[in-house]
């Protein structure tokens, strides 16, 4: 039986994790991630969880551990944020061209520089082309739901890709919130036992990380993104055996009122709740107003994004990150590359709102609502916009 | 290929006949380093895991669809074998704790060049050592970063001319003495360090057998000739490692808990000309190079003894 | 060990990570095609010490049935070292074709 606790999330994180029984977990401190690194070496401290925690030198070393636990068939966990995933980006895509299931939890937190460590999404959007599959969490619920998911998903013998699941640093890793944790039970019948595909062991030998000529590497590649493609029927499957056992729905794409809207609002982790407090007062005074939330960023969730924006006029994109000197922020880019070929399409805008910790109040998911109506007329007013700086 | 089973001779008689790490590498003509790692395999048995660096043994090594390695292998990437070897020591020694995988010992083994150890990869080398995890680091060292085409590294002797500290007017090649690596994770606690080489393949056995018995941390340090980068003749490999050492360039000793002792003691060392005048990448050097070189190696090699008559193993200190 | 499939390969061929569970499998690749001389063997002069089969980077050579050495010519990349290294004088390198 599921219960309700109290907690900061990224202790919920970290408790969760040692739910799903993982063998090894390599992890460096960085703020604001620390605690789930923290906590878990409490919870093996206490010998509540038998695993190895390995205390690694580095964020590199740490991804490069859980490479090697993986690849000895290890279920390997680790955690980290901004320039700690810089640290350890060469090893990225490596993970996914091994097929090694590593979990990674993100607390999302801007690029240096300057030094800022408090949330945006510069992080996980400096990684979008590495062949992961990669998650945004709303909320602490969704963390505690979506982390045993992530380990399921990626471990599944159709899929066998490393999973990214990505939280707001600060406004979700140390917010408190009452979260439903499932027990150690459901979580053991919900997920297996980890059965590598292949393990470096002597009993059945194997050669993982071999190079590849220019003969074969476009075939690797086109493998590398067919599987992340195909992935997303596993995903599906995965929420909707989670949605049978403890009732509660993930979609790809969620929706908050969009019954009729014809302005959408499209954000991307945390912001959405705030997001969804304007989407109210909104509707309050009879704007035709709704609001999608990103749910499943790799792989793209196309076919929801097409089917979502049906009948809508105008869409602002909320996103956390500048692309500088690029066509917009990268959610908004990538929606609109997304809808180009639709006959009928929304004009759609790139705001681009919170760098750095930056508080975002509800009168601005208002303003750039208003704005949003205002462009379905006249068309958009610029590439893109980061949202409420002073001097602008 | 067939190993007749009544092997009654001496040589041969000594080692694994197996073939761990197959012929079909695309390793150069007389490369010093892919004997030193067959000789290797050989001493450590099939009940192994290799952890690869990027570097020119696994590049030659494993080409997709195939590979040379008889035993299992992974590769990550450059920086990193010691860091990968952490997390498969850590990831074995779990599931064997567990009941998942069979319950016998199975040595993870990293190796690296020297590009991968004492540059790129000293961090987590470092980190590796420190955590004490049961793993066996041996590197092959080659003297400069050979698989990207001969540049200069940490462990380029001094006065050797590589791609990125050539020799010219203005320059007599490297300008720096080699980083004593050994002495590095010996500084770490690493209960046995050894420097070995190809040239004496016996002893650099040993060495790997004894290294793969500690329940710990342990590090081989591993001379490996290099005929292209090194501008010597492919049959002179052997010779060259053997130069090495008698000229004291490289002595071959073992530091148990501490304790120094010299493997391969020449009763005189031969002087620096021997070893310089047959490799290319000293060419350029000058009487009075060799001669500062020979009062630098002499000086090295005194320290050296000097630790071996009077340092005492850390259980008699206790 | 079962040779490899075609190559090069098509895209849903390729084992999941580029894996290869074929150990062993560079034997597949002759590099005695590289050679430009190869190893000639006078066993009368040889003693049977082993010494080329230990030195050889290769690791090609191997022992007839009355115990002499005789390199693989498939693999041998002729790099001289047995030869260099035969202290008896048993093996000549002699220039390829």
């Amino acid at each position: 039986m599921s219960e309700r606790v109290g907690m900061e999330i990224a202790l919920a994180a970290a408790e969760t994790v040692a739910l799903c029984r993982p063998d090894v977990i390599a992890a460096y401190p960085i703020t604001p991630n620390t605690h789930i690194p923290e906590h878990l070496s409490d919870i093996v401290a206490e010998g509540r969880l038998d695993a190895d925690f390995i205390c690694v030198e580095s964020e590199h070393s740490a991804l490069s551990a859980c490479c090697g636990a993986s690849g000895a068939g290890a279920r390997a966990f680790t955690a980290t944020s901004s320039q700690g995933l810089l640290y350890m980006a060469e090893v990225v895509p490596i993970v996914s061209a091994m097929r090694l299931p590593v979990v990674m939890i993100i607390g999302n937190r801007a690029l240096s520089g300057p030094i800022n460590i408090w949330n945006d999404h510069s992080d996980i959007m400096s990684q979008r082309d590495v062949g992961w599959i990669s998650m945004f969490a709303a909320n602490g619920q969704e963390v505690v739901d979506m982390t045993v998911q992530s380990f399921k998903i990626a471990e599944h013998r159709d899929v066998m890709l490393p999973v990214n699941l990505n939280l707001d640093g600060f406004q979700l890793t140390h917010v408190v919130e009452p979260m439903l944790f499932p027990s150690q039970e459901e979580v053991d019948a919900f997920l297996p036992e980890y059965e590598p595909y292949a393990a470096v062991h002597p009993d059945n030998i194997v050669s993982m990380g071999t190079l590849a000529l220019p003969e074969i590497f476009n075939e690797v590649m086109k493998a590398k993104d067919e599987v992340l493609k195909d992935s997303k029927k596993v995903i599906l499957e995965v929420w909707k055996e989670w949605e049978e056992k403890f009732g509660r729905t993930y979609k790809p794409v969620e929706s908050y009122r969009t019954e009729g809207a014809e302005i959408l609002l499209l954000a991307i982790g945390s912001m959405a709740e705030t997001a969804e407090v304007a989407i109210d007062e909104l509707r309050d005074r009879g704007m035709p107003v709704g609001l999608l939330k990103l749910r499943l960023w790799r792989p793209f969730p196309f076919e929801e994004i097409r089917n979502a924006v049906k009948g809508v006029k105008a869409m602002a994109v909320l996103d956390r990150a500048v692309s500088f000197g690029g066509p917009g922020g990268p959610v908004f880019s990538e929606v609109r590359s997304a809808l180009y070929d639709e006959k009928v399409r929304p004009t759609i805008i790139s705001e681009i709102i919170g760098l750095g910790g930056r508080d975002v109040p509800v009168g601005d998911f208002i303003k750039i609502a208003e704005k949003a109506a205002r462009v379905a007329k006249t068309g958009p007013e610029e590439e893109y916009e980061i949202f409420g700086v002073r001097g602008s | 290929m067939n190993i007749v089973e009544n092997f009654d001779l001496y040589a041969p008689r000594l080692v694994d006949k197996e073939e761990h790490f197959s012929a079909g590498h695309r390793a150069c003509q007389g490369c010093g380093e892919a004997l030193a790692i067959r000789l290797m395999c050989k001493a450590l048995g099939k009940d192994t895991v290799i952890v690869n660096a990027t570097g020119c043994m696994e590049v030659v090594s494993t080409m997709y669809p195939t590979t040379a390695w008889n035993l299992p292998w992974i590769h990550v990437a450059f920086p990193n074998s010691a860091s990968v070897g952490a997390g498969v020591e850590a990831g074995l020694k779990v599931l064997r704790r567990k009941g998942k995988i069979a319950d016998r010992d199975v040595k993870t083994v990293a190796i690296g060049g020297d590009g991968g150890t004492f540059d790129i990869g000293l961090q987590a080398l470092s980190g590796a050592m420190e955590r004490r995890h049961d793993l066996l680091y041996v590197c092959f060292d080659n003297e400069a970063y050979m698989n990207t085409g001969i540049q200069r590294s940490g462990a380029t002797p001094f006065g050797a001319s590589t791609t990125t500290a050539p020799a010219g007017a203005d320059s007599t090649g490297k300008s720096e003495w080699k980083k004593n690596l050994a002495e590095i994770i010996a500084a770490h606690n690493v209960p046995y360090v050894a420097t070995a080489c190809h040239s004496y393949p016996f002893d650099f056995m040993n060495k790997v057998k004894k290294a793969r018995k500690i329940k710990g941390p342990s590090f081989i340090h591993c001379m490996s000739v290099c005929p292209t980068g090194w501008r010597t003749a492919s049959e002179d490999t052997i010779k060259m490692g053997r130069l090495a050492v008698e000229t004291g360039v490289f002595p071959l000793y073992e530091i148990e808990n501490g304790k120094y002792t010299m493997n391969i003691k020449p009763d005189r060392l031969r002087p620096m000309e021997d070893y310089l005048k047959l490799q290319g990448r000293f060419r350029h050097l000058t009487p009075a190079d060799i001669e500062v070189i020979q009062t630098r190696v002499n000086l090295e090699y005194n320290k050296l003894l000097n630790k071996v008559e009077n340092l005492q193993s850390w259980e008699d200190l206790s | 060990m079962e040779k490899a499939k075609k190559w090069p390969e098509d895209w849903q061929e390729i084992i999941p990570g580029c894996m290869v569970f074929r150990p062993g499998s560079a034997r597949e690749y002759h590099t005695g095609s590289w050679r430009a001389q190869r190893p000639v063997y006078d066993n009368s002069k040889c003693i049977k010490c082993g010494m080329c089969y230990i030195f050889c980077p290769e690791g090609c050579i191997s022992q007839d049935a009355d115990g002499y050495f005789i390199a693989d010519l498939d693999y041998c990349k002729g790099c001289g070292i047995c030869a260099h290294e035969c202290w008896p004088g048993a093996i000549t390198m002699v220039e390829e074709g």
